[in-house]
Formats: structure tokens, sequence, C-alpha cells
């Protein structure tokens, strides 16, 4: 698999989403979110977007208040995986509207239906923006009982 | 019951917690009527509740117990059901569950649901987890769907198969004429799979690898199509369409192209063309671009094509994005071996990148900086490399002194310099410096012979101004034993000799003795500079009195070697000044010390450079004829008459010496080449222990701490014969475990030799990642007294602190 996995994390660690492209042991994924959230946390704010943890390629990057997290194997390629961050949050910004924090929060399970149909088995499945955001609304659609995203209980925080 | 609350609510809820403790009873509480619900068998709410548990599985608590709501979800016939029943199953379950085998019916049934939704949950879930048996099952499903004209269909069924393959390889040939036309696709989801699964088949399968080669033209018309078509907004990405396409019939192309002529040839174009024609004031054009420099420097392109390739990579280091500069730096160094020439042109901005404030990036310029110096530009990059020695993190000055002293030894333009530069180390970066590179280095100075005078007088006087620095401290001392002589003579002439007595010297070593900086390593050393000095001064009562102090110290070390050295001066005075001569030129067996920097991925866990472990068995051996020689031919006092003599010839007066004698040649042979073995117990703290003794050969271990990565334990082994008979044509083998990895380096010689009169060193180095028990099986293989001996053992007895 060239991704192995996808991580959103807080400034304090708080762990958001998780997507794993290879099977691992739950006591794994504690560890490896850990290693993660403490690596990632502890970069000088003006180092380069990537370092090497294991046999894995790390690619993070800050958006507002959420780290975006994500280990590529080690022949991939780093600039292209910026990329594949960048897309999703755009995917994410557009479907909630100036997504923030919270909506990830109170919305997870949307969220990881759109990484779905973007990513899948470690690979991109799609790469028309406007294809994934129209799938997820027709799906959406499809629901017997809705769950809007919910209207944010404060204001948000920072804009994506 | 009322109904169990909703999703939303219970997150706003357990937020709300201000402590842990509070949210663990918030949780707790919930998981109660969760489970009551589950109980109940409740349909409508299952969904809610097992969405609740997703999330409090995500806050890091336990679970399982809503697996099997997760199968009850994935079989309901409500939309809203499967979805969540889909994602639980890909959070909670994975091929380690039986469960997880109850899923194949369902989606079996799914993949066949007439909405494409439900289908494409099914073919996702199978995607991201499917085990080899539900792959198996459901291959033909997948296949079908590979074939079908929906895009949105096809694309998920085509990522699917990739998985399928990756589990359960054999099933790849039945995919292959479902991807007949799949290039022929205009939606960019379906072509971007496709390329993906082709990718895949490629690098599995030669076979396969032959057989679509002759999509090349097709790959290069798509890419070409993407490149000249104008804006999409669909596919946009600052101005440019679908890059994440691109790079992948790049990488496809590069596949392909690999070791072909004609399929390099046939992309040679486009590849020129993306390489010249993108658009490089964003990440996303440089993604690109970077892709065609991997793909340029893998297939057989002509050599236009390679060097604006490296110019790419050259542009890329001077780019303002960090990003960028890292990714350049890193290909460079992959590139640097095949196209030296090319990359020597951009030497002065690698050389500017040692200044960079990022970590990542000093590392990989370090070390390609360290690729690039030759015969020609030695003396500008080593004060380039000097002066980053003297500024950087402690975590670069180990490697970075390493490379110094290996570029040195390869391009010197002079003794002279060879010596400063290593002076210029081991003061600025004296504590830094590897154990391993103080033989090497003294094994350099001995070899520098008309330097000599040179070298301990800048050594003295370096010891002067500092003596913490351990390395240099060792040097030193090896360096004022050998040449002590020189020192006070004032026969410098490459400066200003300076004055100084016996007596001046005699204090400093002494000073390094009683020292708290000094490391008992570095007591062993000086002890032993002030016995050799017996012969060069005249002091020697002074000595004699120090040594015998030493004879009662604490120290095992010391006492063991003052008690001899006492011993030499009482009993056996007639051979010390044979016995602590200057050292003879050591030959290089085997390639001392590192070889090369071992080019490292990144910064957390760098890779060792490999010590090789010098062989110090030369030397005694010839040493040892050294002596019966000089024992034989020169005017040896008279033996004492306690000893039975033939008062015939030399020879016979040798023989009978080496008959009665407990120390002697065993004495110097166990000192130059124990000094190594014990010099590594003092510095590593890992005991060294006896891996094999039987018939007359004896094969200890030695074990270095291979800093800074402490999964890979490097060994030394040490082989020794006491029988009378050489042993030839002596080989070593070693086998471990398959949770270890084994290197074995070339072992210094093949001959033991007898009587204990040298050992023969080989160096395994065993990577040892999930720390777990060393254990080894070792063959031995050798011809002794004319007859083929062969032996196997196992080797259980490692210390703990070896593989811990």
């Amino acid at each position: 698999k060239h991704m192995r996995f996808l991580l959103l994390f807080s400034r304090q660690g708080k762990l958001r989403l998780q997507k794993w492209f290879t099977p691992i042991t739950e006591r794994e994924k504690k560890k490896i979110i850990r290693d993660m959230t403490t690596l990632v946390l502890a970069r000088q704010p003006r180092s380069c977007n990537f370092l090497q943890w294991k046999d894995l390629k790390i690619i993070y990057k800050r958006y507002a208040s959420l780290y975006f997290c994500l280990a590529v194997e080690n022949q991939e390629n780093e600039l292209l995986a910026l990329e594949v961050i960048h897309r999703y949050v755009e995917l994410l910004d557009k479907y909630f509207g100036n997504v923030c924090e919270l909506d990830i929060i109170f919305n997870f399970e949307k969220a990881y239906f759109i990484l779905d149909e973007f990513l899948m088995g470690g690979e991109i499945q799609e790469t028309s923006k406007q294809m994934v955001n129209r799938c997820i609304e027709a799906s959406d659609m499809l629901q017997e009982v809705r769950y809007p995203p919910t209207p944010r209980p404060v204001l948000p925080v920072a804009q994506l | 019951m009322p109904a169990p609350i909703r999703l939303r609510e219970l997150i706003r809820t357990i937020r709300t917690a201000r402590t842990q403790a509070e949210e663990r009873e918030m949780i707790q509480k919930e998981c109660a009527a969760i489970r009551s619900s589950f109980r109940e068998e409740d349909n409508t709410y299952r969904c809610r509740n097992v969405a609740k548990l997703l999330y409090m599985h995500m806050l890091g608590y336990p679970a399982h117990f809503g697996q099997l709501e997760c199968l009850k979800l994935i079989a309901s016939q409500k939309f809203t059901d499967k979805r969540i029943g889909y994602l639980g199953a890909m959070l909670l379950l994975d091929e380690r569950q039986d469960v997880h085998l109850l899923m194949t019916n369902c989606i079996k049934n799914d993949l066949n649901h007439s909405t494409q939704y439900v289908q494409g949950l099914a073919l996702c879930t199978l995607g991201c987890m499917g085990s080899s048996e539900m792959c198996r099952d459901l291959a033909g499903e997948v296949e079908k769907l590979l074939k079908t004209s929906n895009s949105y269909l096809r694309k998920k069924a085509a990522l699917c198969a990739v998985h399928v393959i990756r589990k359960v390889p054999e099933l790849m040939e039945m995919f292959l004429p479902a991807t007949k036309n799949l290039l022929s696709e205009k939606n960019h989801g379906v072509l971007h799979t496709s390329v993906v699964l082709l990718t895949e088949m490629c690098e599995r399968s030669p076979d396969m690898l032959a057989h679509f080669r002759k999509l090349v033209p097709q790959l290069v018309r798509i890419l070409k199509n993407l490149i000249m078509s104008g804006y999409s907004p669909e596919h946009d990405v600052s101005g440019i369409s679908d890059p994440f396409l691109q790079v992948r019939i790049l990488r496809l192309l590069r596949i392909l192209g690999k070791g072909d002529d004609d399929s390099s040839e046939a992309m040679n174009d486009i590849l020129a063309q993306v390489a010249t024609n993108t658009e490089t004031s964003k990440n996303v054009g440089n993604a690109i671009l970077y892709e065609t420099v991997l793909t340029i420097m893998d297939i057989k392109s002509e050599s236009g094509l390679r060097v604006l390739a490296i110019n790419i990579l050259g542009r890329f280091l001077l780019n303002n994005d960090k990003n960028i500069r890292y990714v350049a730096l890193t290909s460079l160094l992959k590139t640097v071996q095949t196209d030296h020439n090319a990359v020597q042109r951009h030497r002065s901005t690698i050389v500017d990148c040692l200044k960079d404030l990022d970590v990542s990036i000093k590392r990989r310029a370090m070390e390609l900086s360290f690729a690039l110096v030759n015969g020609n530009n030695i003396r500008g990059m080593m004060k380039e490399l000097l002066y980053f020695l003297d500024s950087c993190d402690p975590e670069f000055k180990a490697d970075c002194a390493s490379g110094v002293f290996l570029a040195a030894e390869k391009y010197a333009p002079s003794k002279r310099w060879h010596i400063d530069t290593i002076m210029r180390v081991l003061t600025t970066a004296g504590s830094y410096v590897r154990d391993d590179s103080v033989p090497n280095l003294i094994q350099l100075i001995t070899n520098s012979v008309e330097m000599h005078a040179y070298t301990v007088q800048r050594l003295y006087k370096a010891l002067l101004d500092d003596i913490s620095q351990q390395p240099l401290v060792q040097v030193a001392s090896w360096c004022i034993g050998e040449y002590g002589d020189l020192l006070i003579s004032g026969q410098c002439e490459e400066e200003e000799p300076i004055q100084v007595t016996e007596d001046e010297v005699l204090d400093v070593l002494e000073g390094l003795l009683v020292s708290n900086l000094s490391s008992p390593v570095t007591r062993g050393y000086s002890l032993t500079a002030i016995m050799k000095l017996s012969t060069r001064f005249s002091s020697v009562n002074r000595i004699k009195k120090v040594v015998s102090i030493y004879g009662s110290s604490i120290d095992v070390e010391l006492q063991q070697r003052a008690v001899e050295y006492n011993a030499l001066f009482k009993k056996y005075d007639h051979m010390r000044p044979a016995l602590l001569e200057r050292m003879p030129i050591m030959e290089k067996t085997a390639s001392n010390g590192p070889t090369e920097i071992v080019q490292t991925n990144g910064e957390a866990e760098p890779s060792v450079v490999e010590p090789k472990h010098p062989p110090p068995v030369g030397q005694p051996a010839s040493q040892g004829n050294d002596l019966l020689d000089l024992l034989g031919g020169n005017d040896v006092p008279v033996i004492p008459t306690t000893m039975p003599t033939k008062p015939a010839s030399a020879g016979g007066e040798l023989l009978d010496l080496l008959g009665d004698l407990s120390l002697g040649l065993s004495l110097m042979a166990f000192y130059l080449f124990d000094l190594f073995k014990t010099v590594n117990f003092l510095s590593t703290g890992i005991p060294p222990m006896t891996a094999y003794n039987k018939n007359g050969l004896k094969i200890d271990f030695t074990f270095e701490r291979a800093n800074p990565n402490p999964n890979v334990a490097v060994i030394t082994i040490h082989a020794s014969n006491s029988t009378e008979a050489d042993m030839t044509d002596f080989v070593f083998q070693a086998a471990v475990p398959k949770t270890f990895q084994l290197q074995l380096l070339s072992p210094s010689s093949n001959v033991v030799p007898a009587l204990n009169q040298g050992t023969v060193t080989q160096v395994i180095r065993v990577l040892n990642q999930q720390k777990q028990q060393l254990r080894m099986r070792i063959k031995l293989t050798y011809i002794h007294k004319g007859s083929a001996v062969q032996d196997l053992a196992e080797v259980n007895n490692f210390p703990p602190q070896s593989w811990q």
C-alpha cells in the first residue's frame, strides 16, 4: 500500500480521525498515534513538512488547529503527498462550508465518508473535486434519516 | 425505555467534561446504555448507538462489543444503516477476527445491489480490509465490476482489484482480460485507478511488465493531452490539469521504461516536454517535476535528458521552499554515484545548504557533500566541512567527524595537511569522535613516519590545553608513548620545536592517570605510554615508581597492566627494549574504520557507519616474528641461569625461552590484540564472551554498541588457536533466527596461527529491531594437520546488554 495511514489531531494531541490502510492491532495503532503526535507536535515552526519514521516517510501539515499527518512508503513522492492532504482539506471545506475543527468533531462520520470517496486502499480513487462532493451529496440524499451538518455551537475558530 | 441520546448530543455532553475521570464516567454510563440497547435487539436505534460507539472508540475507549452490531447494520436494508455499518466494520474489525468473515456474504449481496452507492460501500470496504479468504471468494464479483460501463463503479473495482492482488497474488491473471481497454476511458477517476492497477501488475510480474510495454504510446498520448489541454475546472490545480494522474502515469512510464531501450526512447520527448514546460511557482508543479526527474534517472534516457534532470534538481536547491530543497538533496544523494560529474556542478549550492536552518536539510547536505569530495576539491570542501563540524548540532558531529577522517584519508594532498586536519577534528569535536576512530588514527599516524615529530608535538600541546576529550587524549597518550623521544629532543621540522623535559612529559601523563576527566580506557593508554617511555627516557626510576603504585590500583585493568609491567622490570628486564620497541608500519589487511558514510534517509534513526574492526592480528604475528628475530639476532644479555639453557645457538635459547615463559610472546600478543578487546569492554560496558572453545580453537566475541542505532549489535569475533599447528582455510559462518538480520564482513585472514600467536578477527553486524534475545548458530571449517575439520555450534550465552 503506498499510503499507510492518515491521522488528524489537534494541537493538544487529541485524535479527530484515524484511517489505517493496512491491518494492524489496536495496540500498535495506539503506539503509532502516540509517536506521531509526539514527533509532529515537537517540530520547529519553520521546519520542512517531512520527516522519517522507521521505514516510512511522514508528511504533515497544519491547517488552523488541526494537524494532518500522512504516512507513505519510502519511494513515494512527498510533494504530491502534500497535494493529497490539501485536496482532502478542500473537499471538507466544500462540503462543510469554511470547515473548522468543530465540524470534524461533530460530524466525524461525514469526514470519513468523504475520505472514503477520495482515497481507497491506500491509493487515490477520484481526482475530480466535484465528483467526490456530488457522490457524497447523492449518498446523503439516500439516507432514510438525515443528519445534516450540525450548526456550530460556537463561532468558527479559524478558517481553513 | 427512553430513546438513546443522539450522537451530537453525546459529543456535546462528553466535551463538557472537565477532567479525564469525569469523561470516563460519562463514557461508562453511555456504554452501559448502549449495551442494554444492543441486548434488546433494537433495530431503530442500532445505527445511532454504533455511531456513538465509534466516537468513543476514537477517544480511545474499547468498543469491541459493537463488532457484531456493525454486521447487523451492514445486513440491514436501510442505506443509513449500511453506511455506518461499513464504517464501523472498517474501524473496529480487521482480518484477525473470525467475525470479519461473516461480512463476506453481505458484501457479496451488496456488490450486486441495485443502488450504485451501496455497491460502492461494499467495494470500498472490501478494498480496504478484505482478508485473503474474502478476496478469494469475491474476486469474481470484482472482476465483473471491472468491466462495467459505470465509471463510478469501475474506478472502485480497479482499486479493489489492486487490493485483491496484494492479498492473493495468484489471482492476478484473472484480471488481465478486463484491463484491455481501461486506458481508453475518458473518466479521470477510472484512468487514475487503472494506471494504479497496471502499475501493481507490472511491479509483481515480469511477464505482465513485458506484456504492458505496448501501452507506452497510449500513456504518452494521455499525458500529452493532459499537458496540452486547456483549463478543466474539474481537475485543475493551480493551472495544472490533474497532477495526480500525471504523476501516476510518470511512475508507470518509469517502470515500463527501466532497462528497455525502445520504451525509453518512446517516452523521451514527453519527458523533456514536461521537464521544460511545467510551471514551477507552486508545489504542485514541482511535484510533477520531481516525479519526472525520478523517471528520467531510472530509465535509459539520453545524456542530455539526464543533465536536464540534474539541473532541475540544482534549481530546486535554490528554491525558497524548504520542502523542495529537502527533496532535491534526497534525489541528488541517490544520483551522485551514477551521475557524479553532473552533480558536482551544483557543489557550491549544496555546500551552502550546510548552513540551512532545517535539521533534515543539513543532514542531507552533509552526506551529499562528503559524496562529492574528490582530489580536486578536497582543500576547499574540507574547509567548509570543518566549519560545519565546529558549529553543527551534536547529533551530526560523530558522522561528520567520521566523514572528515575518511575523506582526508582518501584525498589528503599532503601528510602535513592530513595530520593538521585530524588535529582540528580531535580538538574541536574530540568528544564526539567514534571509539573505533582511535585505533584507525593511531595506525595513520604510525604510517606517516616523517610526521612523527610534528604530530607528537602538536598532540602534546593540545593536551596542555584540554584533557577532557577522550579520543584526543588517547591518541595523544599513545603518540607520546611512542615518540616521546622525538618530543624531548626537539626534532620537529614543520614548526618551531618546543622545549620540554622528560619530567614535564611524565607530569602530563601522570596527570591523566589521576584526573577525574579520564575514562578507564584513557588511563590504560597513559599507563602503557608511561611504560613505553622507560626505553625512550632516562628517568626509568620515576617510571618504575609510577608503575608499582598502580600495581594496587582498584581498577582491575590498570592493576593487571601495572603488575605485568612490574614483572617486566623485575624478571624480564632484558626483554623490555624489544617489547617496547617502536611500532612497525601496520599493513592494511582490510579496510580499517568507516568505509563510507552510509546514506541515511533521515534523521530519526540514522544508520550506522560500518565500523570494520581494525585487524590487530596482522601485527602480533609479524611482531612475534620480529621479536624472534630480534631476540635471536641482537646482543641480548645472557639469560639468567635459573632458566634451563642450551649454550648453543640463539635459536635454541629462544625455544627454551618460549617454553618457559608465561609472559613473553603471550604477553606482547595479549597486549597488542587484547588491548582492543579490553578497550572495547571498557568503552561499551558489554563484557566479551567466549562463544566456542573446542579442540584448541577458541572464539571470543567482543561487542560494540552501534551508536546511534541501538538496534544494531556489532560483534567482533576473535579466533585463536592453542594447538601446535596452524588452522588454515579457516571459514567462520553464522546464522540467526528469522527476526534478525545478519551481515558478515570480510575476515582479517583465513589462517589461525598456532600457539595463540595471533587471532583472526571478523565483524558481524546483527540488526535486532524487535529487541529479541540474541541467538546464533555458527559453523566452523578449517584444515588442521592435513585433515578437514567442520563443526557446528549454538551460541546462546550472549550478555543481555548486547541485545537489550
